[in-house]
């Protein structure tokens, strides 16, 4: 695939998806050690329990990450200006990540032509996870 | 409640050191298989100096620090209670590894929906490299759920 410009990117454009595997302990885990949160109610199913979760859940910050990778997988990382996500459900154990996203406008932004693109992230069932948004600069 | 003399609290500063083998370690946590997150030369050949820390990395900063966990003791908001409602950020300028991010947060608004059900609280956010260079801006939403 040619690396997308902005003549050639049109509105509706879909980006390649991204799908991730079931959510699982050792995610968390890793997750946890690699961005710093610690909070054990991701990793520590007596402190998720006592909170009142059928069990630990994933970091949203996990799922932001997962968003940014559907970006990146698209324009390299130095062209992405904005990245803006609502947190709308919780990412259960076995929980199958689907990210999506589509250009919504192709505009100029401070002297650069630019496109946004919605996002989206849903398990399995279609339940979205997060919504949000991206400004992408283009050649 | 949380109190809304906490509306322009501003956070101790966040230094955080971008090291290779952490940002090695935050690829394999999401799954990144780009190697320009994890190879020296993939990195260089894409114009980079070393390996650039993602898009959302630099919310390390105030949890390595200890910042996030003394604003949530601050507010009294229980991590039980806790959710995180929105997150953006705003770029400016890579981070790579062997740049030095601190990022300075203040508390921009607090208020509550649903009779005080639910409280948002609004951390808004500067990281800048050790150049003093606007790395990005960050803006969180917390929820205390109650």
């Amino acid at each position: 695939m040619n690396p997308p410009t902005f003549d050639t990117v049109q509105v509706g454009d879909q980006l390649p998806v991204l799908q991730l595997p079931p959510v699982d302990r050792t995610t968390l885990a890793l997750f946890a050690g690699a961005s710093g949160d610690h909070n054990p109610i991701h990793i520590d199913t007596d402190v998720a329990r006592r909170a009142g979760m059928p069990d630990v859940f994933a970091q949203g910050m996990l799922g932001m990450a997962w968003l940014a990778r559907l970006i990146t997988g698209w324009v390299p990382q130095r062209q992405l200006r904005r990245f803006d996500a609502r947190f709308q459900g919780i990412t259960q154990l076995g929980n199958a990540i689907r990210c999506s996203g589509h250009v919504v406008e192709k505009l100029e932004h401070q002297g650069e032509r630019c496109v946004r693109v919605e996002l989206r992230s849903e398990n399995q069932f279609g339940q979205a996870k997060i919504v949000g948004e991206a400004l992408v600069a283009l050649p | 409640m949380i109190d809304k003399k906490w509306i322009g609290h501003e956070l101790p500063t966040s230094v955080l050191p971008i090291e290779r083998s952490r940002l090695q370690f935050f690829a394999k946590a999401i799954g990144e298989t780009d190697p320009v997150y994890t190879d020296i030369v993939a990195a260089r050949n894409a114009g980079y100096p070393d390996l650039p820390a993602p898009a959302t990395f630099l919310f390390a900063a105030e949890l390595d620090s200890g910042a996030s966990d003394r604003l949530l003791a601050d507010l009294q908001i229980p991590i039980a209670k806790l959710l995180h409602g929105e997150q953006s950020f705003t770029y400016h300028k890579a981070a790579c590894v062997g740049d030095t991010v601190s990022v300075q947060s203040r508390i921009t608004d607090i208020y509550d929906k649903k009779n005080g059900a639910l409280e948002f609280v609004v951390k808004t956010s500067r990281a800048t490299n050790q150049r003093n260079e606007l790395v990005a801006e960050l803006r969180s939403v917390i929820v205390c759920r109650h």
